[in-house]
């Protein structure tokens, strides 16, 4: 309900904050409904591992935006905890052999580590500004990946850590499985969203969108801004790191390029195709974008020009996304009746 | 020869080099800077359109066969696209958030990468340093490359006609005064429009005459613009956001720390220019030259 109402609020504020009837079961049923949607997800995509990476990316993207759409940083070095999260989960698998989950909680771990340090160098820039500064640093995590090669592979990517049955105990899943993969995945993501969700409907929650509103406001507000961002940028980097981690589960290998600035940038296009500041947004950004490169890589190796012209259209044209117009026609649609 | 002798002139040799690294960083932080004081807009192509540079010049100089003839004929044809794609893509975006301008040229890049791809190919270009500058002078405290020499004056005098024309014509009133209050420019019948069109236009070409500049001393590749960027920003964090001073002094200062990392580590010298940049912050948030405020 939260983030629905959230969208709606630039609606004149007599409507009483209600979705028309059939809406209006939608959101009661919100939960349970994205639920089934993923779950056929797999079935309606051309491919099982094209459904695991709309559940990364799909996370990778949510993660993103509880900084940018609800707190109103634009971050672009966001790659910075998505790499952290596969690069330390791929490690401890490889290298120490611990188990799977547990390489996964440790790199979790580390990359909100990692987003606490970035987070306390750049918080105190603001705007665009704040923009490049994350993009540096990121730039330096990737460097010191690139250098550190006896440990990450440098150029070449993290390997031999290949991931075929997780023990959990009771079970072992096989994750060779592309289903069983995908269960597993879906998992983590939907506890994460779940999570997200709840954050996001929590007073944290309306304190973040009061700054990303008026920052001078919540301030005098008495809200203690400094340290509000701080923790959004920390809780952003553990999503993006726990999607970094599903992505080394899922891919056997760390490219270094999951650190690059094109990763950054990825969290950046599919927020604002799908739209910053809703909740589902960026979800539907990154299947978007994803069945997009998808289609397009079939045709032409060239597909990114395509993928930048179409950001340049949405940017242009489309400023509040797929799903972030798409809310806002309902609401128009809603205010009339 | 004496060791300590040696290392003097080696150190003597790096602290140049580094100048000359540093002022192909001070050509990208100008434009940066001249785009982001006059008209508030993060080019975050700006790395792209370095490497677009680059390609011009290669382009120029595999018609005509002459490396003055690229110098030239290069940035003016990238500051033309410049001042197209301000008409086209950024002036409808007057008067929206100033995060707009920054994510439309964001994936700006990502076209001016691909469209690199398909004209030139994706494999990196050779370009020969031109003979008339190549080979070592001797300046008496050692021998430094030519070319690098040749970098860094025409970087000074870029510098100068910057400053002179900002500081010294009624056109260059017209820009500070435009950056300052263009509320009042409008109402004293200056086309505005047209103005911010040239200056977006002549930071564009800045960026790609760095390209075209580097382009002997770097590898010229499609994906070379995603590094740069990062260098540029940086170098313009450093500095101070907007601050022309800012920009060249940073350059400066992060092109010698680069090299001079590069002789005692070398395989810390990527990582030096951004740990620079993280201790900068940290004790001054708004860059050595930046003023609070802006952005800040």
């Amino acid at each position: 309900m939260q983030t629905l109402d959230q969208t709606v609020a630039e609606a004149p504020p007599t409507v009483p904050r209600r979705l028309p009837i059939a809406l209006d079961g939608v959101s009661r049923w919100r939960a349970p409904l994205s639920i089934l949607a993923l779950l056929a997800l797999p079935f309606l995509l051309p491919s099982q591992a094209l459904a695991v990476n709309v559940l990364i990316y799909g996370l990778y993207a949510v993660g993103y935006n509880l900084l940018y759409g609800y707190t109103g940083l634009l971050s672009f070095g966001h790659a910075a905890f998505f790499g952290t999260g596969a690069y330390l989960t791929g490690i401890g698998i490889g290298a120490f052999g611990l188990h799977p989950l547990l390489a996964m909680a440790l790199a979790v771990v580390a990359a909100s580590g990692l987003a606490l340090a970035i987070g306390t160098v750049s918080i105190r820039s603001r705007g665009i500004y704040f923009a490049m500064v994350t993009l540096a640093l990121a730039q330096l995590v990737y460097y010191v990946a690139l250098q550190a090669s006896s440990w990450t592979g440098g150029e070449n990517g993290l390997r031999g850590f290949t991931v075929s049955t997780i023990d959990l105990g009771i079970v072992s899943l096989d994750i060779l499985n592309p289903l069983t993969k995908y269960l597993f995945v879906l998992a983590f993501v939907g506890a994460a969203l779940g999570l997200i969700s709840r954050i996001l409907a929590s007073p944290f929650g309306a304190v973040i969108e009061a700054i990303r509103e008026n920052e001078t406001r919540a301030r005098a507000c008495g809200f203690d801004v400094e340290r509000t961002k701080l923790l959004a940028f920390v809780l952003s980097g553990l999503f993006c790191g726990l999607s970094g981690a599903l992505s080394a589960i899922h891919l056997s290998i760390v490219p270094l390029d999951s650190l690059a600035y094109h990763t950054s940038g990825t969290a950046v296009v599919m927020t604002l195709v799908g739209g910053a500041g809703t909740f589902f947004g960026p979800f539907v950004g990154a299947l978007t974008v994803l069945v997009l490169e998808d289609v397009l890589s079939l045709w032409t190796p060239h597909w990114q020009l395509a993928l930048g012209s179409v950001f340049i259209l949405f940017v242009l044209f489309l400023p509040r996304g797929l799903w972030g117009t798409a809310l806002g026609r309902l609401t128009a649609l809603r205010g009339r009746r | 020869m004496n060791p300590e002798f040696f290392d003097l002139e080696l150190i003597a040799m790096q602290l140049f080099s580094g100048v000359a690294l540093g002022a192909v960083f001070v050509m990208l932080a100008l434009g940066l800077s001249i785009i982001f004081g006059m008209l508030g807009i993060v080019n975050f192509a700006h790395g792209h359109v370095f490497m677009v540079g680059a390609y011009a010049g290669v382009f120029v100089m595999e018609r005509t066969g002459s490396f003055w003839a690229a110098l030239l004929f290069g940035p003016l044809m990238v500051g033309a696209l410049g001042l197209v794609i301000e008409r086209f893509l950024i002036r409808p975006l007057a008067g929206r958030s100033p995060d707009d301008p920054l994510l439309l040229t964001f994936g700006l890049g990502y076209v001016l990468v691909e469209g690199v791809r398909i004209l030139f190919g994706s494999d990196g270009l050779p370009f020969a340093t031109p003979e008339e500058l190549s080979g070592v002078a001797d300046l008496g405290i050692g021998f430094f490359p030519i070319y690098r020499l040749f970098v860094v004056g025409v970087v000074a005098l870029v510098l100068v006609a910057l400053w002179y024309g900002l500081e010294r014509t009624r056109l260059g009133l017209i820009v500070r005064a435009g950056a300052r209050d263009p509320e009042i420019l409008r109402v004293l019948g200056i086309d505005i429009q047209r103005l911010w069109m040239w200056v977006f236009g002549l930071g564009i070409a800045l960026a790609a005459l760095g390209g075209v500049l580097a382009a002997p001393m770097r590898s010229v590749n499609p994906e070379m613009g995603t590094v740069v960027l990062g260098e540029a920003f940086a170098v313009t964090v450093i500095g101070g956001m907007g601050s022309l001073m800012g920009s060249v002094v940073a350059g400066l200062l992060v092109g010698i720390v680069v090299s001079m990392t590069a002789l005692f580590a070398p395989e810390m010298a990527s990582i030096a220019m951004f740990a620079f940049m993280a201790l900068v912050l940290l004790v001054r948030p708004q860059g050595l030259f930046g003023k609070p405020g802006l952005g800040v």
